[in-house]
């Protein structure tokens, strides 16, 4: 069995050996296995390094809810899009920028004259705050874990009084837990995404494996730190046992980082919401607590859009099941023809970490 | 209106987007109006037209050159002028340009300085490939019509009858070659516009490729070629292997790129493999001659770096197949513009 102690992120001998042991532990299952990641960076690595290709055929490594671009729910972005409509200006992320909402996405108010900013980070959405100290700076807050740190932290140090919070952060480990109990999923484990462990450590993932009767394997994002958390899920799994493993040590420990979570739950408490396309999630999405409500959006503005004139386009776009894990996007009529990163119909082809975008970008597996 | 309606910036970037709309709408209301003498014409979407004339194989190309900035690390608005034009004239196999046109487009306003070192640019790149401009044409428009300056070239070139090698007449068995690390200007100028400095060793490959293009066609049988310039190396393998309806398999490790331009394609989000060249050449080379090629590649200053990138095959027609030195993927044509990373 290959260790983490003499690696060597992108050894391609390793990668050999680790393909080595992943068919021997396939064999010795004997059975097929699905495994699924909840990172879109998880994704971009398997795909722009070609590794499904060193996968034997019956183990399959599909990505899940991971891209939070992605599961940012259309009215979310209706939201945002009606705050900036109504005067406001609004900052976000470079990669929400584009996402569609029921109508029109913030790219579109932009082009017709509304004031939407991309900005790298919540504190620079506050410096967008100070510097225009006679607007009101709305930050359309996105992401998982990671991001909702740095949004919490921002919320506690005092920003001025123009700034505002509209929070569309989310949780991912109850959208695992909703993924895995899907009647159409048939997922025997979980990669689960670094990053995010980073934050909340891997020791939570815990009561997901034992509730759902499922191995959670940490895993990072360079092609070893995949294989090799592959690995680690197929030793759980050809010896039976539902446990929690770390594969990304050099990141993540048991317990996270303490202060960062900390900050998130004093600032946001969790609530039950919608990820797009997939379902209404318990516990999954990041409300800004009543103590803050004079920073967030939602309690001092009307944040509801008006339109209704939802394009038949995203009718027929199937990203929910992509990231449910049930099609791919292949299976999407859509798909590369009218839904491109240039015109996107659906969020997955929109965000570097979208299951579509990437699909497009790389490819996927050659038949050869 | 949509985006169907108007002319973006993904029209002209070199990716998928560009070439459907050159092929739907400009190509096709010109496709049938050759003259008798055209062997290669706008159909072929080659990197210019073949004409033969008497005993002679009369080649054209056009090109017009807009840049921001004007000057950048490693070369300017003038050099490129003439070194793209005189390029698109070597891959078609007349390495020596009989005659140059020019035609400046400026703003007013510009500063005659500006247009002095830019002329004198021109004017070092010509004396380098062994020719002159001939003919020209100057133009000035409103402050704000235009961006400072717009520079258009066409060059003329001849060579034996028959004698011209097209981008597309490969075939499987085929080595395929590249004359020397790629990306290095597209990242150079992205890097230079996103104030990106890595000790200073990005600079642009600017540079007429006329004698590499010599050296290898002297020292062995070139089945096609082409420059990868806008789109970069991944859209010139793309597009030869649609055009030539044959495979391409491509090992990554094997790629020349040097170790500045892959560290800031890392930190842009851009990949240096689709960006652009302006001093490049990919062969095709007849396999038993692929060797002896390369080393005449490598004898020239510009080819020093060159390698054998892979072959063309006769699996999955039209597409390109890239080994990581993990695993397989496709080498997809870039659907639109490569933009930096926002966050």
């Amino acid at each position: 069995m290959t260790s983490l102690g003499d690696l060597k992120y992108r050894d391609t001998q390793k990668a050999e050996e680790l393909a080595d042991t992943i068919d021997e532990q396939m064999d010795s299952i004997d059975r097929d296995i699905e495994v699924m990641h909840v990172c879109g960076s998880h994704e971009q690595v398997i795909a722009k390094f070609g590794l499904r290709e060193l996968l034997p055929s019956s183990l399959s490594v599909t990505m899940g809810p991971g891209c939070p671009v992605c599961v940012t729910n259309m009215p979310e972005v209706d939201e945002a899009v009606a705050l900036a409509e109504s005067g406001k200006l609004v900052a976000t992320y470079g990669d929400m920028f584009r996402v569609p909402g029921s109508s029109k996405s913030l790219a579109d108010a932009k082009a017709n004259g509304a004031s939407v900013e991309v900005v790298y980070s919540a504190s620079d959405a506050v410096t967008l705050a100070e510097e225009n100290p006679d607007q009101d700076v709305i930050f359309f807050a996105t992401g998982f874990e990671t991001t909702a740190a740095s949004t919490a932290a921002v919320l506690q140090s005092n920003p001025p009084d123009n700034f505002y919070v509209l929070s569309a952060h989310k949780y991912v480990p109850p959208a695992m837990e909703v993924v895995a109990e899907m009647p159409s999923t048939d997922v025997d484990a979980f990669l689960a995404a670094g990053h995010a462990a980073t934050i909340t450590g891997y020791e939570l993932f815990g009561s997901v494996a034992k509730r759902h009767d499922i191995p959670v394997v940490v895993g990072g994002f360079e092609p070893i730190d995949v294989l090799y958390g592959v690995q680690e899920i197929l030793e759980l799994v050809e010896c039976d046992q539902v446990a929690v493993k770390n594969a990304y040590p050099r990141c993540v420990s048991k317990e996270g980082n303490k202060a960062a979570m900390q900050a998130i739950e004093q600032v946001f408490e969790r609530t039950s919401g919608e990820w797009r396309g997939i379902a209404n999630i318990p516990d999954a999405n990041f409300t800004i607590r009543d103590e803050y409500h004079q920073h967030s959006a939602r309690q001092q503005f009307e944040t509801e859009s008006v339109s209704d004139n939802t394009d038949m386009l995203t009718d027929q776009c199937i990203c929910g099941d992509i990231m449910a894990g049930i099609s791919s996007p292949d299976d999407c009529d859509l798909f590369g023809e009218e839904c491109t990163p240039d015109n996107p119909v659906g969020a997955c082809m929109v965000s570097d970490e979208g299951a579509c975008k990437i699909k497009l970008e790389y490819g996927g597996l050659p038949e050869l | 209106m949509t985006d169907e309606d108007t002319i973006t910036i993904a029209h002209g970037a070199g990716s998928k987007k560009m070439r459907s709309y050159l092929e739907d709408y400009v190509v096709s209301r010109f496709n049938g109006r050759q003259t008798s003498s055209t062997t290669v014409g706008l159909q072929a979407m080659d990197d210019g037209a073949v004409h033969e004339i008497g005993t002679k194989s009369v080649v054209i190309t056009t090109d017009s050159h807009v840049i921001s900035p004007l000057f950048f690390p490693g070369g300017d608005i003038g050099q490129l002028a003439i070194a793209g034009t005189v390029n698109d004239l070597a891959v078609m196999g007349a390495t020596t340009p009989l005659s140059i046109t020019c035609s400046l487009i400026i703003e007013e306003g510009t500063a005659v300085e500006t247009i002095d070192a830019v002329l004198d640019s021109m004017k070092q790149t010509c004396d380098e490939v062994g020719c002159t401009v001939t003919t020209g044409d100057t133009k000035v428009m409103g402050s704000g019509e235009i961006d400072t300056l717009a520079i258009n070239t066409t060059a003329i070139g001849d060579i034996d009858k028959g004698g011209h090698i097209s981008d597309a007449s490969q075939s499987p068995g085929d080595k395929i070659i590249v004359s020397g690390t790629v990306g290095d200007h597209g990242i150079a100028l992205l890097a230079e516009r996103e104030g990106i400095d890595i000790s200073g060793n990005l600079t642009s490959d600017i540079a007429p490729v006329n004698e590499v293009v010599d050296a290898a066609l002297q020292a062995g049988k070139i089945t096609a070629m082409t420059d990868p310039t806008r789109g970069g190396l991944g859209t010139a393998l793309n597009e030869m292997a649609q055009k030539a309806d044959v495979g391409a398999s491509i090992d990554k490790e094997a790629i020349p790129v040097d170790d500045a331009v892959a560290s800031a394609g890392e930190l842009l989000g851009i990949d240096p493999l689709y960006v652009a060249n302006e001093g490049k050449v990919v062969f095709c080379v007849d396999e038993p001659d692929a060797d002896r090629v390369l080393s005449a590649i490598r004898d020239t200053e510009a080819g020093r770096n060159a390698a054998i990138i892979g072959e063309i095959t006769d699996q999955r027609q039209g597409s390109v197949i890239l080994d990581t030195g993990f695993g397989k993927r496709y080498m997809t044509e870039p659907q639109g513009q490569q933009l930096p990373r926002i966050c």
